[in-house]
């Protein structure tokens, strides 16, 4: 009988909030590099466009709000969410575009409701939506991947031509819409005629999404991995949207798209490890993230095959933050000792 | 009872019905996309709450305290009814784009707080007054906000102020941003924000306002020290 002696101490200090996001930021790396190798140097340019950004407005406004700037920057958290900003935009976007959304993700969204930790509203995706409706048409156009242009991804100068100075000339010439916003438009083609069909090259693209996604989901099973993040979201999050999607698959494959697709194209991966687990805004309990993650599958679901987005993991993520302290509240926890967790309004509690 | 320097200022300041009271927030946050629609409403709302306090106000003695409201909300209909025909008699576009707001007058809870709150209560000339300094101080504020919306969402002031003023009015368009739209800013949740900045303005000031008062205070010479009276044996 031989006990193994670990020598004392056994405690171990849990993860400071700099080193936590330092390594969400570094598992968006196998997704930012899948990207930069389907879609050129766009998204590698729109992160470190952002960052730079989102750091200079955090600077300022801390300042502005008459508080030490150098414990926030240091802390990590503007840049993460510059970062996330940065690789949601699509690739090539008008610099201008990025400017706006850092402002707005950090200023906005973070800064003005208090800072880390009291931002009701993931300030990535706030910032994300408001350049959704506010410039369609720059925000729908996605890069061709590689495969499109013959092997070459778009030159680096031309793509800070293109992001710098005259955005339309040179990026029309390389975007085109995304899978799910063809699909979306396939107007009367059964479903088997959009993928095969020459003009929309549908399979090629989806081929690259699907390996950008891949990326994001390595880096994100690290993160659950290094315990940074429990499983409950990523998992109630995809289930719900791989049962919805399996359910009107099932029933119409002409007219729905598979399980497969929903899962591996636009922002799945990304949403679902790396911004729908923003702790600050999510609901807290393991309970209530199962209802948080699967709310937003099926919102997403929703509104990619009956509403006026391609994609919704921008607006399916804020709806969900809405209702965080909701779920939050009917999903206390039982206390040790206690019996019946409290539900609701109890005159008699 | 107040003076008329205090009802005035209550309006368009401290009481303001929408950077304080809140109310009225339907309109408010609905049709300010640009100023001249902003304007638009403001003078109508302005009408029916001078229209109505006056009115109430004169009834006010003969009225029973159990049917006072529905006997208010006909006066304020009347009135909306009035407003609604003179906007399409003589601005009949502008009436077009507001479109369902000019009826909804009815509902902004300004109009019927002021009914019962003041004019309920008051004589006739200071209602009159309330109604028109609380109408003005909706009226600036939506204005502003269309201003704000107008000039980030579309880059221009002015437009199409001769909706409201006729042909002379056709050039007053100021043009500030050549070839702009952030679509934000004049979609819905555009107001939101945007009434949120206000509101946070208008609290800066006051504060700053408060602090000069307690500076000021401090530095008068204090003519009477008070003392701690002993009371007891």
């Amino acid at each position: 009988m031989a006990f193994i002696r670990v020598s004392s101490p056994h405690l171990h200090r849990p993860l400071s909030t700099h080193q936590v996001m330092r390594y969400v930021i570094l598992a968006t790396l196998p997704g930012l590099a899948a990207l930069t190798w389907i879609f050129g140097w766009g998204s590698l340019i729109n992160v470190i466009l952002a960052s730079a950004f989102g750091l200079v407005f955090e600077a300022l406004v801390l300042m502005a709000r008459k508080r030490n700037p150098v414990p926030a920057l240091k802390d990590n958290s503007a840049l993460l969410t510059c970062v996330l900003l940065g690789l949601a935009l699509p690739p090539l976007a008008p610099f201008w575009l990025v400017l706006t959304g850092s402002f707005v993700a950090i200023v906005i969204a973070k800064q003005l409701y208090g800072g880390l930790g009291n931002n009701p509203f993931n300030p990535a995706m706030v910032a994300y939506a408001l350049l959704l409706i506010s410039f369609p048409v720059e925000m729908t156009q996605w890069v061709m991947p590689a495969e499109m242009l013959n092997g070459n991804t778009v030159s680096l100068s031309a793509s800070l031509q293109a992001v710098f100075t005259g955005h339309q000339q040179v990026a029309d010439a390389f975007t085109m819409a995304t899978p799910l916003d063809g699909f979306k438009h396939k107007g009367e083609l059964m479903a088997d005629e959009y993928w095969r069909l020459d003009a929309f090259a549908a399979e090629k693209v989806w081929g690259g999404w699907a390996f950008a996604s891949v990326g994001f989901m390595v880096g994100g099973l690290f993160l659950l991995w290094k315990k940074i993040f429990t499983w409950h979201i990523p998992v109630a999050m995809l289930g719900s949207l791989t049962l919805l999607s399996a359910m009107f698959y099932g029933s119409d494959p002409s007219n729905y798209a598979s399980p497969m697709v929903h899962l591996f194209s636009g922002a799945t991966m990304l949403g679902a490890f790396f911004i729908a687990t923003d702790p600050v805004t999510a609901a807290t309990s393991n309970k209530g993230k199962l209802w948080f993650g699967a709310g937003i599958g099926v919102l997403i679901y929703v509104i990619r095959t009956w509403g006026n987005y391609p994609d919704a993991v921008a607006f399916s993520v804020l709806l969900m933050n809405f209702a965080a302290p909701f779920i939050d509240y009917y999903t206390q926890p039982r206390s040790f000792g206690h019996k019946k967790a409290r539900k609701g309004i109890k005159h008699d509690a | 009872m107040k003076s008329y320097q205090e009802i005035s200022l209550d309006g368009l300041w401290h009481n303001n019905p929408a950077l304080v009271q809140l109310l009225g927030l339907c309109p408010l946050l609905a049709v300010t996309g640009s100023v001249v629609n902003a304007l638009g409403l403001g003078i109508a709302s302005i009408l029916v709450l001078v229209g109505s306090n006056l009115s109430v106000s004169l009834i006010r003695n003969y009225v029973p305290e159990q049917v006072r409201l529905p006997a208010f909300v006909m006066i304020i209909a009347s009135f909306v009814t009035c407003t609604e025909l003179l906007m399409q008699a003589f601005t009949y576009e502008l009436y077009q784009i507001l479109g369902i707001f000019i009826p909804l007058i009815v509902t902004n809870c300004v109009i019927l707080g002021r009914a019962d709150a003041f004019a309920s209560k008051n004589p006739v000339l200071p209602s009159v007054v309330d109604g028109l300094m609380m109408g003005l101080g909706f009226t600036v504020v939506l204005v502003l906000l269309g201003a704000m919306r107008e000039l980030i969402g579309q880059g221009t002031l002015f437009e199409n102020m001769q909706l409201l003023f006729g042909p002379m009015a056709e050039n007053w368009k100021i043009v500030v941003f050549d070839d702009y739209s952030f679509l934000f800013a004049i979609l819905p949740p555009g107001a939101f924000v945007g009434m949120g900045l206000l509101i946070a303005v208008k609290n800066i000031v006051d504060k700053q306002l408060k602090d000069r008062a307690e500076k000021h205070k401090d530095d008068q010479p204090k003519e009477k020290v008070d003392r701690r009276v002993r009371v007891t044996g």
